[in-house]
């Protein structure tokens, strides 16, 4: 869907030049959620606006669909635009048009007759559920409705292409899992392609199947969510796993437990896995072994568990080495923290 | 000749220059409304970064605007009678009064209208751009339509200035209540012509003042 080779973008300023954007290949397929990872300030946004050439390349070649999209200019471009929709983190609504006329927007750009518009905004409106709020300003509306106004808009000329440049960004955590919720709807609904950036892991983890992590304009490491996050090759790629699977808080709370702690405490990391069997009980049956709680903080996702546990392992040396022995048969990622 | 508080007021006279300051200004409000936004999106459009970004139009325009706006009105409305002759082939009445007062208020103007401008979000802008429109689109879709309050509370602070021009255009017999006030008031020392034509002016200036910011209000949604 689409075909990105040897991107590359400079910014010529007057004190220096800056490689935005570097060498940059990526394939990304009809109907998936693929998402861009990277620390502010790693070309993210520059490279997803040079998707749809808001950003013209300095080199390299960009397919979208049946689009060879450098070689298109002036109307033609304008066309492929409307095939390619983006929203944005501060949703970019005209605040001097009702939510309706926000909606209307790319349909009068794009012709069509008022009648039918009329007809197809009451459709996007049902689909993003603002049902009723038709007629408010912008103003009027909360950050994540906004959202929802940005999306119907994108939608509005049955793109086939959706960019979101860290379109939850802007959303406390609940509105941003209802937003991803959309977007993950729409997607299966409509075998719409996504394109998604973000600095947050859990964006990612939530609703990507794959993933490329950015760095300094580079693609550093890329793959689907769970191998990349499994097996990270990067630094960075570590570093944005740690995101989701502990918080600075856990590991203080556990800091101070250690000491206190008798026994050898292990920490145990999810990343994707199917923590639905009742692995420990299953350990303290099997081993017989006393398995003291410390800490936790898991999620479940769509594809599997992410997180911590702390565990406190008491008994005799031979019955924690089994238990390591079990956990490691049972693909958990254990690391022994201190030895009792 | 002084028999009473308003005696010396002839009220059809008063009638007349009312009509003459109000015919002036609002054509002029109309006229300039429409060229100072044209030279404010040239401004705009042509400066760094914008969508015809253009240094050299620019600066010509800059440089226009500036030197229209710094010279002062009075001397505007003499070097500007030869062009007056030559477009309404005549010097008499209101309208004569007219090319001045625009030339003078619109390149004022323009400068508000470019601030307005400068003020859209940059981000709607370029939402506005993914969504394939083009230029014309962009302008008068997204440029004018979101900077609208600016442009309206703008155009009120200029009606007002141009109320106060209208006041010197006498000085080439364009009439007025600035003219008779000056004639009629201050020359044959009628104190009470004076004080009619200035209260007048000022109810003039409230309406103008008090329709902008009823607009205004009405147009901002942010
Ligand atoms: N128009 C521009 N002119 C010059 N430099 C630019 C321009 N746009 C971006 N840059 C530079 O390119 C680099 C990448 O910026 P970009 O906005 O793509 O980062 P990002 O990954 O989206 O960051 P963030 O998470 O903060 O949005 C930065 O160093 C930035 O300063
Ligand atoms: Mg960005």
């Amino acid at each position: 869907m689409i075909r990105i080779n040897d991107v590359s973008k400079v910014f010529k300023t007057k004190a220096a030049s800056i490689n935005a954007v570097q060498n940059v290949d990526l394939n990304i397929e009809q109907g998936e959620i693929f998402g861009i990872i990277g620390y502010s300030g790693a070309g993210k946004s520059t490279l997803i606006r040079l998707l749809n050439l808001l950003e013209v390349p300095s080199n390299g070649s960009i397919k979208i669909a049946d689009y060879d999209m450098m070689a298109l200019r002036g109307k033609e471009l304008r066309k492929a635009r409307q095939e390619i929709s983006m929203i944005f983190q501060h949703f970019n609504l005209l605040w001097s048009r009702t939510v309706r006329q926000n909606i209307a927007y790319p349909l009068e750009i794009a012709g069509v007759p008022s009648a039918k518009r009329k007809a197809r905004v009451d459709e996007l409106i049902q689909l993003v559920g603002l049902e009723g709020r038709g007629d408010a300003y912008p103003s009027q509306l909360s950050g994540g409705q906004k959202q929802r106004v940005g999306i119907a808009r994108a939608l509005a000329n049955n793109p086939k292409v959706l960019l979101c440049d860290e379109a939850t960004s802007a959303l406390d955590p609940k509105t941003t899992s209802q937003i991803l919720d959309l977007l993950y709807d729409i997607n299966q609904k409509l075998g719409l392609t996504i394109v998604l950036i973000t600095h947050e892991m859990h964006v990612i983890h939530k609703i990507c199947g794959r993933v490329a992590v950015m760095e300094d304009g580079k693609v550093v490491e890329q793959g689907a969510v769970l191998d990349v996050f499994r097996n990270p090759s990067e630094e960075i790629t570590r570093a944005f796993v740690k995101q989701i699977t502990e918080n600075d808080e856990s590991l203080e709370v556990i800091e101070d437990q250690l000491d206190d702690a008798n026994g050898t405490v292990v920490k145990l990391t999810f990343i994707g896995e199917r923590t639905e069997k009742p692995f420990v009980s299953e350990l303290i049956r099997d081993v017989d072994i006393d398995v003291n709680i410390l800490q936790g903080n898991i999620a479940r996702t769509k594809d599997g568990s992410y997180g911590t546990l702390f565990i406190s392992l008491e008994g005799s040396e031979d019955k924690v080495k089994a238990a390591l022995a079990f956990l490691e048969n049972h693909e958990v990622q254990a690391e022994v923290i201190t030895h009792g | 000749m002084d028999e009473g508080f308003l005696s010396n007021v002839n009220w059809d006279n008063m009638l007349e220059a009312t009509w003459e300051t109000v015919y002036m200004s609002s054509i002029a409000i109309v006229f300039t409304f429409i060229l100072g936004i044209a030279l404010g999106l040239l401004l705009f459009l042509t400066s760094r970064n914008q969508l015809w970004s253009n240094p050299v139009i620019n600066w010509i325009t800059a440089a226009f605007v500036n030197i229209f706006r710094s010279i002062p009105f009075i001397i505007l409305i003499i070097l500007l009678i030869p062009f007056t002759v030559a477009i309404l082939n005549t010097m008499l009445g209101p309208q004569a009064a007219l090319p001045a007062l625009i030339i003078g208020a619109a390149p004022f103007y323009a400068r508000l209208v470019e601030i307005g401008l400068r003020e859209v979000d940059k981000g709607v802008i370029e939402a506005a751009r993914s969504m394939g429109s083009n230029q014309f689109q962009i302008v008068f879709k997204v440029l004018l339509p979101e900077s609208m309050p600016a442009l309206i509370s703008g155009i009120t602070v200029t009606s007002i200035a141009l109320v106060g021009y209208t006041a010197m255009a006498g000085v080439i017999g364009a009439g007025g209540l600035g003219d008779l006030a000056y004639r009629d008031g201050f020359q044959r020392n009628n104190a009470d012509v004076t004080l009619v034509a200035t209260v007048i002016t000022l109810v003039i200036v409230f309406i103008f003042q008090g329709i902008g910011d009823l607009l205004t209000r009405k147009l901002d949604k942010r």
